[in-house]
């Protein structure tokens, strides 16, 4: 009996190792609460002069002090979806290739020197669209493209700036990530299914896209989503080539502005506080669709690890 | 004759896509040596001696160089991997080795999320946080804003890693009466360590390489500072400071900042990489 009063007594070791890791663990969900809760608290001032309206308004003048988000969610999605319009086949292409085509040692290097694109920081990605890419777009690209200017999506002058620039900056940037997370999900596609398929007749190809492909779809949405995630929230490589002028355009030829590009350029050139506020509230917006992004990629990539215990992201 | 025609149709349609598809590789390997081929050659030509050793210079005076903002740089993230670290490693061992049930599953979600917040709303929240409580800049807050990115992804990379330390292990130590918690701390962390170091030198190049949660938290400066307090200068913010700007010069010692900072990043990358196969550890991407 007393021996096991005076055991109560002494915390254990096990104990105290475990509640400081757990304590750990629980910083992590407060630092996230801390996250929210600055966020949130220092976009108060835009929130209770604007109100929703901020969501759905066009107008950006500081002078005035009328601020309105819409000209950059519309830059942010318009530039990012330009990215994934690329992005996405020329990333399915490389999956395809590294899973399905490249023998080993090719598999490893080529797979390993993507994944060194991906390393690459975003700012040398900008300077590189800044200087390389934006001359070649103005003088090669951009003028034929502005004799198509009944479209809408070609009106404008060829500028090298603009949403054209920044898709394909964040094409070339979202490609590692795609492709990557798709060539895991369809090396993890069992072999007796293509087997399956070749025992049928078809050709290599059609292995690919009606047996390999379909199997792995949920996995390819998931990269994707993340895709998207990094697309949005992309900002130095952005900020340098978009061409900063809030506008809501469908032209590719166009400079606009992203979420993103606008708290980098303006942040530390705000004197007033509403715009502070405005600059801040802007990424909240940024923060939310990213996390209902993330969420979603991850809801996905859990759903696909139930049914087939694929690849981990 | 008829099904011969169809099975060479598809024969050559299966080819000629299975070739895009190897061309969609090449595309993407040479914009990684077309990127990285003109910063070296852009960057060569503008780094010297100088460059690494001198304050910068003021507009139209020759010379001069980066000094400050390359210690800055080391400085800063250097804070922010001693925040990040310890907190990832502590959360890390807690998921892998005791997070079972409705706690463990919500801070893997929270992490997994939060590595997906952008660059740029790190450095809101380190400004709201940090820098509107203090009234200044500072390298501080600027250190803040990089640990907040680098501890999901320390966290999601050395859980991973715990988890491929084998069972065995485990249960060879506990059959020698060895508690948990010494047997976590001597032999899953050693067995891990090869990817622990791996994992935490890939943190610190992906953060390394940032600007966009440094521009409005430890700002800019033209002069060595050691003072976390104070606004520090670091490579990436002048990197783009100077990328931007109309002047001739700046643009070249922003071609040489640029050189010297791929340099550092994909030196650790490869590194940690080398490392982690001489180890003869294998993480799954």
């Amino acid at each position: 009996m007393a021996e096991r009063l005076s055991r109560k007594k002494i915390i254990s070791p096990e104990k105290i190792f475990m509640g400081m890791t757990g304590f750990f663990s629980l910083s992590v969900l407060l630092i996230s609460v801390v996250v929210v809760y600055e966020l949130i608290s220092a976009s108060e001032p835009t929130f209770h002069k604007f109100g929703l309206k901020f969501l759905v308004s066009k107008e950006w003048d500081p002078v005035q002090k009328v601020y309105g988000a819409l000209p950059f969610i519309w830059g942010t999605f318009y530039t990012s979806f330009i990215a994934l319009l690329i992005a996405l086949p020329v990333s399915l292409g490389i999956a395809i290739f590294l899973s399905e085509l490249a023998p080993a040692w090719l598999r490893s290097s080529v797979g390993f020197l993507i994944e060194l694109l991906a390393a690459i920081p975003s700012l040398i990605f900008g300077l590189w669209g800044l200087f390389v890419l934006s001359p070649i777009l103005q003088q090669y690209i951009e003028p034929p493209l502005s004799n198509l200017s009944w479209l809408p999506f070609f009106k404008g002058y060829p500028l090298g700036l603009g949403f054209l620039n920044a898709g394909l900056l964040l094409a070339v940037m979202i490609i590692p990530t795609i492709s990557s997370i798709s060539r895991d999900v369809m090396y993890a596609v069992p072999s007796n299914q293509r087997e399956g398929g070749l025992a049928l007749g078809m050709t290599r190809w059609e292995v690919v896209s009606k047996v390999v492909v379909p199997n792995s779809r949920s996995g390819i949405l998931g990269a994707v989503v993340l895709g998207l995630g990094r697309a949005l929230g992309e900002t130095m490589a952005v900020t340098m080539v978009i061409g900063n002028t809030p506008q809501f355009s469908l032209s590719l030829l166009d400079p606009g502005y992203t979420i993103s590009s606008a708290i980098a350029n303006q942040f530390t050139e705000a004197f007033d506080k509403l715009q502070i506020s405005a600059l801040i509230e802007l990424g909240l917006i940024l923060f939310v669709i990213s996390v209902i992004i993330n969420a979603f990629a991850k809801l996905l990539m859990l759903r696909m690890n139930r049914f087939s215990g694929g690849a981990r992201i | 004759m008829k099904t011969d025609f169809r099975y060479m149709r598809r024969k050559v349609f299966g080819t000629t896509m299975l070739g895009l598809s190897l061309l969609a590789a090449l595309a993407a390997v040479s914009m990684l040596f077309w990127i990285l081929g003109y910063t070296f050659i852009k960057g060569v030509s503008a780094v010297n001696f100088d460059f690494f050793t001198k304050l910068p210079t003021p507009v139209g005076v020759p010379g001069g160089g980066l000094a400050n903002s390359i210690v800055g740089s080391i400085i800063v993230v250097g804070m922010a991997a001693l925040m990040a670290i310890p907190v990832g490693m502590a959360t890390a061992i807690y998921l892998s080795e005791y997070g079972r049930g409705f706690f463990a599953s919500t801070v893997r979600f929270v992490s997994d999320v939060l590595a997906g917040v952008p660059a740029i709303v790190a450095g809101i929240v380190a400004y709201a946080l940090v820098v509107t409580r203090m009234h200044r800049f500072s390298a501080f807050s600027g250190s803040v804003s990089l640990a907040l990115l680098m501890l999901p992804i320390i966290i999601r990379s050395s859980e991973e890693i715990f988890r491929t330390v084998p069972d065995t292990l485990r249960e060879a130590s506990f059959a020698l009466g060895v508690p948990k918690w010494k047997t976590i701390l001597s032999i899953v962390l050693k067995t891990a360590s090869g990817g622990l170091v791996t994992g935490t030198i890939l943190a610190i190049a992906r953060v390394g390489g940032e600007a966009a949660p440094l521009l409005f938290t430890s700002f800019s400066n033209s002069f060595w500072n050691f003072n976390p307090g104070q606004p520090m200068a670091t490579l990436p913010v002048d990197l783009f400071n100077y990328s931007i700007s109309p002047y001739q010069d700046w643009q070249q010692k922003a071609w040489a900042a640029a050189l010297v900072l791929v340099g550092m990043v994909l030196i650790l990358n490869i590194s940690a990489r080398l490392y982690l196969a001489r180890k003869g550890f294998k993480r799954n991407g």
